[in-house]
């Protein structure tokens, strides 16, 4: 679906939204269309692209990983190698660029584990503009040096106490900051969620990831990858993995938190465990109880830490395109110390769930097969939590 | 003609506007939610908007937000909030409406939620995050059964209010300021502005009713006077609600709409 209209994926996506917002998004629609296909601005880009995040990411096959297994070849597509850590700058340079195009002064962000948050800082920082970030109470806790690196960069962040304390209470509070100040603020959305056209925005900022593993297998190979995975909480990086390749072959698999189980109710596997709902702008999968309030969610990933999803993952999921699994804490920390010790990469939390269904696929297929996997981000900012919770558990 | 539309036409006829009184159903339990009510028809208010908590209140300020929170952790679920509504209806006539978010209506389905609320005695919705442009199957669902109250903002292109004053019945709702509920900034120009504007653009087809911050009688009375036919407070009641020892809601809730309905009688 390349530009979807009246912002439906299918019956998915929308734009719920207070009355106040309506002018801002309309804006924020006209000039994306504008600058998306406007030279200038694709140059600048991929200037800032390349010189300040470091694009392209190798394309790495993890030998050691593979042979370990003994199935397929596992590719790690290197997000993690990016500044900041994570894929998250992809998209935070791109809206950063186009808030400044229209003239917009004062920008805020909500954060989970607060790598959007440090990428939306830093893209502001290089393009002289302001940001704030709202985080979770709770999250501000489990990833307070990220909470540091924003203040660093200059960036105000401040804690949300309602609600769960996570996530989407962060987006609560962001768009409450938004309707406030609608006449001067951006909004600079992290994830593929919320309203039109955000989910197509963001999924446009991140293809490049999905484009550079076309080209990148195809001078491996002179094809496609046989199945690619990424992790999924509100999507960006997998729907910007996945959307370059939905016409190809491949198998693509999307792999969600289960947390201690999708039986547990501790978990944010919207899309294998959710229902359909409107939250945040959208009409997407959500995990909610039987009166249609949103419920908790939990994973060891604060970034996989969110109760709805991308409208556009629901519509592949519907229309059965891309399947979608789900890894529990313990399969994640195994795959986390796996990766860990036999290539020397230290994966983020989120991205140690497409590791551990990677693992899986791997063993069931295979040598001449190739699986790609995006390594979203990089674990430092994990290491607490991992700690923590070998503890806890006795793995150490 | 619905009771909201009975109920303009009544005023209309004795020179008065309306006052319209929000308060959180299960706030901050059910007792107190019907000696609230008692208290708002005592002192005169013309319509009463129940608000149905949601996890996630977007356009709802702190306060809002904290009795949401209130009610639904003491157990304010669909059936036990139609069975206030039940008893409600009751004791009196006056004009019932429901504020929520749209996933609540959503998640039944338009057509069975909307059908149950209006046999409880709802008469109008109230959906903050609901668009016009989304708002085709629910608009069905609502047709010849409840009143449709859309919002409009100070923001709002005079394109957009035409179409959504065509899909509104009841009232406008006219949010006072670029914020969320309950926040007191004062009476702004580009509000006085907006309010005019909207009349302007509606030529009397639909009563334009104001909220969002509006809190006083002073507030209602500026208002009033800058063409408003209906003021809406909520954040207010909410707060006096919770600092009011129960033994004495009633009392207290009856002379503050006492005071805020003076001045919308003309």
């Amino acid at each position: 679906m390349k530009y979807p209209k009246n912002g439906r994926f299918g019956e998915f996506g929308g734009k719920y939204i207070p009355e106040t917002l309506v002018p801002a998004i309309e804006e924020l629609e006209e000039n994306y269309l504008k600058f998306k296909n406007d030279k200038k601005f694709k140059k600048e880009l991929d200037c800032y692209l390349k010189a300040y995040a470091g694009r392209p990411t190798p394309l790495y096959y993890a030998k050691n990983l593979s042979e370990k297994i003994g199935g397929a070849k596992i590719y790690l597509k290197r997000e993690d190698l990016l500044h900041g850590g994570a894929h998250k700058i992809n998209n935070t340079l791109g809206q950063a660029l186009l808030a400044k195009k229209m003239n917009k002064k004062r920008i805020i962000a909500e954060t989970g584990a607060g790598q959007h948050g440090v990428a939306t800082a830093m893209a502001c920082a290089a393009l002289g503009m302001k940001a704030e970030v709202y985080m979770g109470y709770r999250d501000t806790i489990r990833q307070k040096q990220n909470v540091f690196r924003m203040n660093m960069l200059g960036c105000e962040v401040h804690p949300v106490k309602s609600g769960s304390k996570t996530l989407k209470d962060a987006i609560n509070e962001a768009i409450r900051d938004w309707i406030t100040n609608v006449e001067n603020t951006y909004y600079l959305l992290g994830s593929a969620v919320g309203p039109h056209p955000y989910p197509v925005m963001v999924r446009d900022f991140q293809s490049v990831i999905g484009n550079e593993i076309k080209s990148q297998m195809k001078k491996i190979n002179n094809k496609t990858p046989d199945t690619v995975i990424a992790c999924v909480g509100g999507g960006s990086n997998a729907i910007g993995t996945f959307y370059p390749l939905v016409d190809s072959n491949s198998e693509i698999i999307g792999v969600e938190a289960a947390g201690h189980g999708l039986k547990s109710k501790m978990h944010s596997a919207t899309l294998s465990a959710g229902s359909k709902g409107v939250l945040h702008g959208m009409m997407t999968y959500l995990l909610q109880d039987n009166e249609g309030q949103v419920t908790e969610t939990h994973s060891i990933s604060a970034g996989l830490d969110y109760p709805g999803v991308g409208p556009e993952h629901s519509y592949y999921k519907d229309t059965k395109r891309i399947k979608y699994h789900a890894a529990t804490d313990a399969e994640v920390i195994d795959a986390f110390l796996l990766l860990t010790r036999t290539e020397g990469i230290i994966p983020a939390l989120e991205s140690s769930h497409a590791i551990a269904e990677a693992v899986k696929v791997a063993r069931k297929s295979k040598k001449s097969e190739n699986i790609v996997v995006t390594l979203s981000g990089r674990g430092d900012k994990d290491i607490e939590e991992i700690q923590n919770y070998l503890n806890k558990h006795d793995k150490n | 003609m619905t009771r909201i539309k009975e109920k303009f036409a009544e005023l209309e006829a004795k020179k008065q506007k309306a006052l319209i009184s929000y308060i959180m159903a299960g706030f901050p339990n059910e007792k107190a939610t019907i000696s609230t009510v008692r208290g708002l028809v005592k002192g005169g208010a013309d319509i009463i908007e129940l608000g149905f908590p949601f996890s996630d209140p977007l356009a709802d300020g702190p306060v809002i937000q904290n009795a949401g929170t209130i009610s639904l952790e003491k157990g304010t679920k669909i059936a036990k909030f139609f069975s206030i509504v039940k008893k409600i209806r009751k004791e009196t006539k006056v004009p019932l409406i429901l504020m929520t978010y749209t996933n609540i209506l959503y998640h039944k389905g338009y057509a069975k939620f909307i059908s149950e609320a209006k046999k409880a005695g709802i008469d109008g919705f109230i959906l903050p995050d609901m668009s016009i442009e989304e708002s085709k199957e629910y608009l069905q669902a609502a047709k010849n059964k409840a009143d449709t109250i859309f919002l409009i903002s100070p923001n709002t292109s005079n394109t957009r209010i035409q179409k959504i004053t065509k899909a509104s019945s009841g009232f406008l709702y006219l949010v006072a300021v670029f914020g969320t509920t309950g926040v007191k900034t004062g009476i702004k120009k580009y509000t006085l502005d907006a309010i005019k504007q909207v009349k302007k653009q509606t030529k009397g087809k639909i009563p334009i009713g104001v909220g969002f911050g509006v809190s006083t009688p002073e507030d209602v009375k500026k208002y009033i006077k800058a063409g408003a036919d209906a003021v809406i407070v909520g954040s207010a009641y909410l707060k006096l609600i919770e600092k009011t020892p129960q033994n004495k809601l009633e009392l207290k809730i009856t002379s503050f709409t006492k005071s805020l309905k003076k001045q919308t009688i003309l």
